[in-house]
């Protein structure tokens, strides 16, 4: 069974943190399906946190089609993460080796290029959420 | 229905306001964090709140209620006061008793397996215990009455990061398993971070601020740019502080539309950014629109 | 809510049953020879006219049997008993929560505060009435051959019962002074809020008012009895004489002769005309060589009258129940003022 953990200085909110990891969990094959969920009241427990937050981390990933609610037995993964994701991988991989490779020429160095990706990553990455909500 | 709902509500102590015009509704079903430094009035708040303290002006009801005013009132509502009060020559287990003798709801299942659970010595006299421990045995009896309602009025103020850490799992565990509403005030944000949905910001006696707590983060955002004159800035958004160099700003705007003006960076506030935003607004001897200025070089 | 009461009160209940069953243990003990005593007397025997067989049973018990340590140990403890009562169940009863926190605990739960003090006040209240109302039940049996002869011909260090401090050792009042104690304590606690200070109001004003009930309030509440005896040689004591040679009677003493068990607030003898100090002093009285016959037949010649104030015996027990009912009545409205106070919230 997966456990959860709280990083209460990254910056993201608790309940992406659940959803991250189920997601995580699902990709390294540490979750398969059929795998039964900690409950709500486990968790919250656990992490001492708000019971509401993992209610809607669930509900989120229900939505997005990967765990399924049992009502009475408990929340189990219904889906998979692997297959289109990995293929994509490979392309990607080479475009950002390109793209990294074009920064460090334009005299960007460590530090800049992370801050740059950074804010760009979060600034598109909130934009996604938004459009999902 | 809402679990707490204040209309005006006013505390004078001599001459000294220690609540001043509180209007507020908590719906149920929440974990609300009641924060603010020292003496803005939490105590007095939660106090009134379950009857322990009369308004001088205004009035508060409590789960449609009015507090204390009767047993089925008092049933309703589990408190556990500053400093978890005990019956210090009355033993773990006489504490026990004494909640299955005054509360017909109670559970005695529950607050048995608890004790167990916790450690406690069922033959200890609640005086020799550490204050972790006092703090779990408060917070048993008042959840195994089967309250709709805990108000705690700052229980981890004086118990270590671990002591803080098991009190806060089990009333997570608590607030999961028997679906009761919570109220408790801190002055750490840190605390209630990751337990409270609902917010209220408590500071210099008055509410600055409550909601949702995901609302507000949404509606809150820190914007980083040029110097500006914070008057200068759209109307629907409201300066809450705002910090100037010579040649930047650091504004921290509330606002429930987006924020379009390119020249500003806008970044996500953590909770404590906020609840400190609007107690230094509060402290300001002002209170208004105008942000504190704060030339720094 | 009772179990509380119990629990938290498990202490001073114990300590003063403790004393109390010590004590009438001991009563019980020494009771019946008492009893055997009195029958083998010469007093029980007496028809009329006992006074001087009373005052020698009195005498014999006095010396060396240790009765008379049990009668003024008995007096004393239950002299003390509301004091006590007072101050360990009366004063912390709601200073010890309010002082330390707890009645944040106690009034909170499914309980109305009204209730909580409804119960405290009830149920302690009502074992300090039983437990003083046993006490002064076992004392007076045990000491009824010794107030009865006290009424006649009190003597040998012992009262008898309708004597001002001694009234309140007997009978029904001990059960009034309990409550009236009782709650007395309890509401200075509320007020107070600190239990130690609250010990030290209530002990001032417990000792007060019991002070000054037999001084000053008992003898206002019946019209005494008066009577005036005019005096014969035979019925004088003594005198008391101040002043240079032929100076002034100061006062007379004289035999009392108030019906027995009476209580008598005084016995001035005075001279036809009422007052109290007069002279010249008759010639006889003047030296002391003649015996006292000659200057007593003197005096008699001067139409000397006793007016006595008394209470008669037979008021006793109107006394009794009327001391009850006051201090019951202020035992009541002092736990009405608890009450009232209690619905005000606390700042």
């Amino acid at each position: 069974m997966i456990e959860f953990h709280l990083d209460a200085r990254s910056g993201v909110a608790p309940y992406l943190q659940l959803i991250h990891q189920v997601r995580h969990a699902l990709r390294l094959d540490v979750l398969r399906q059929g795998d039964r969920l900690p409950t709500v009241k486990e968790v919250a427990s656990g992490l001492a946190i708000n019971p509401n937050t993992v209610l809607k981390a669930y509900r989120e990933l229900e939505y997005q089609g990967l765990v399924g609610a049992r009502p009475g037995v408990g929340t189990f993964v219904t889906g998979t993460l692997s297959g289109a994701s990995v293929a994509a991988h490979a392309p990607l991989r080479r475009d950002l080796t390109r793209w990294l490779d074009k920064a460090r020429r334009a005299g960007l160095d460590e530090e800049s290029i992370e801050a740059l990706f950074l804010a760009t990553f979060r600034a598109t990455g909130t934009r996604q959420e938004e459009d999902i909500a | 229905m809402t679990a707490l709902d204040a209309q005006g509500l006013g505390k004078q102590y001599g001459r000294r306001w220690a609540l001043t015009d509180c209007t507020l509704q908590v719906p149920e079903g929440r974990v609300v964090g009641l924060v603010g430094p020292n003496g803005a009035g939490k105590s007095t708040l939660l106090n009134l709140a379950v009857g322990l303290l009369a308004p001088t002006t205004g009035a508060i009801e409590v789960l449609g209620g009015v507090p204390a005013d009767g047993p089925a009132q008092l049933a309703k509502v589990g408190f556990v006061a500053q400093d978890t009060p005990l019956f210090t020559s009355l033993t773990v287990a006489d504490h026990l008793r004494f909640g299955a003798h005054t509360n017909p709801g109670w559970d005695a299942a529950f607050a048995q397996e608890r004790i167990t659970r916790i450690g406690l010595d069922p033959d200890q006299k609640a005086g020799k215990l550490s204050g972790g421990q006092r703090a779990q045995l408060a917070l048993t009896l008042a959840i195994a009455k089967r309250p709709r309602l805990l108000i705690l009025d700052e229980p981890v103020a004086s118990l270590d990061p671990l002591a803080r850490r098991e009190f806060l799992q089990d009333l997570m565990e608590a607030v999961a398993e028997h679906e009761v509403s919570v109220i408790l005030s801190s002055h750490l944000v840190s605390d209630l971070e990751r337990v409270c949905d609902y917010l209220v910001v408590l500071a210099a006696s008055r509410v600055q601020i409550a909601g949702d707590v995901d609302a507000l983060l949404a509606s809150h955002h820190r914007l980083i740019g040029p110097r500006r004159d914070p008057a200068q800035l759209p109307s629907g958004q409201e300066v809450i502080e705002g910090r100037h160099t010579d040649r930047q700003s650091t504004l921290i705007v509330r606002t429930d539309g987006p924020v379009l003006d390119p020249v500003w960076m806008v970044e996500q506030l953590s909770l404590e950014d906020l609840v400190l935003a609007y107690m230094s607004q509060a402290s300001g001897t002002t209170r208004g629109r105008r942000p504190v200025l704060e030339v720094q070089r | 809510m009772i179990w509380l009461t119990w629990r938290q009160a498990r202490i001073q209940t114990l300590a003063i049953a403790a004393l109390i069953a010590v004590f009438a243990i001991l009563l019980l003990a020494t009771g019946p020879h008492l009893v055997t005593l009195y029958r083998d007397s010469s007093f029980a025997a007496c028809h009329s006219n006992c006074a001087s067989e009373a005052s020698n049973f009195l005498n014999q018990l006095a010396t060396g049997s240790g009765y008379h340590l049990i009668y003024l140990l008995g007096a004393l403890f239950i002299t003390f008993l509301p004091v006590v009562i007072g101050l360990f169940w009366g004063a912390p009863l709601i200073a010890r929560e309010l002082e330390s926190g707890s009645y944040k605990l106690a009034w909170n739960q499914s309980v109305t505060r009204e209730r909580w003090l409804a119960v405290k006040l009830g149920l302690l209240g009502l074992t300090s009435m039983a437990l003083a109302g046993l006490f002064s039940l076992a004392l007076s049996w045990w000491a009824s051959p010794i107030d009865y002869a006290a009424a006649v011909g009190a003597s040998g260090g012992f009262q008898e019962r309708f004597f001002p401090l001694d009234f309140g050792t007997r009978g029904v009042v001990p059960i009034g002074y309990a409550a009236f104690a009782f709650a007395l304590g309890a509401l200075i606690g509320l007020l107070v809020r600190r239990t130690v200070p609250a010990m030290a109001v209530t002990l001032l004003l417990v000792a007060a008012v019991l002070i000054a009930m037999p001084l000053g309030i008992r003898p206002h509440l019946i019209t005494p009895v008066r009577h005036t005896f005019k005096l014969t040689a035979a019925d004088l004591n003594g005198l008391d004489i101040s002043g240079p040679a032929g100076g002034q009677i100061i006062q007379i003493y004289a035999n009392a002769p108030a019906p027995a068990g009476a209580w008598v607030y005084s016995s001035p003898v005075t001279t036809a005309s009422g007052s109290t100090v007069f002279g010249p002093v008759p010639q006889a009285c003047q030296s002391v060589g003649n015996g006292p016959q000659a200057c007593f037949s003197a005096l008699a010649r001067i139409h000397l009258k006793e007016t006595v104030s008394y209470q008669p015996a037979d008021r006793y027990w109107t006394f009794q129940w009327l001391e009850l009912g006051i201090f019951l009545t202020a035992a009541v409205l002092l736990a009405w003022g608890c009450f009232w106070l209690i619905r005000r919230r606390l700042s």
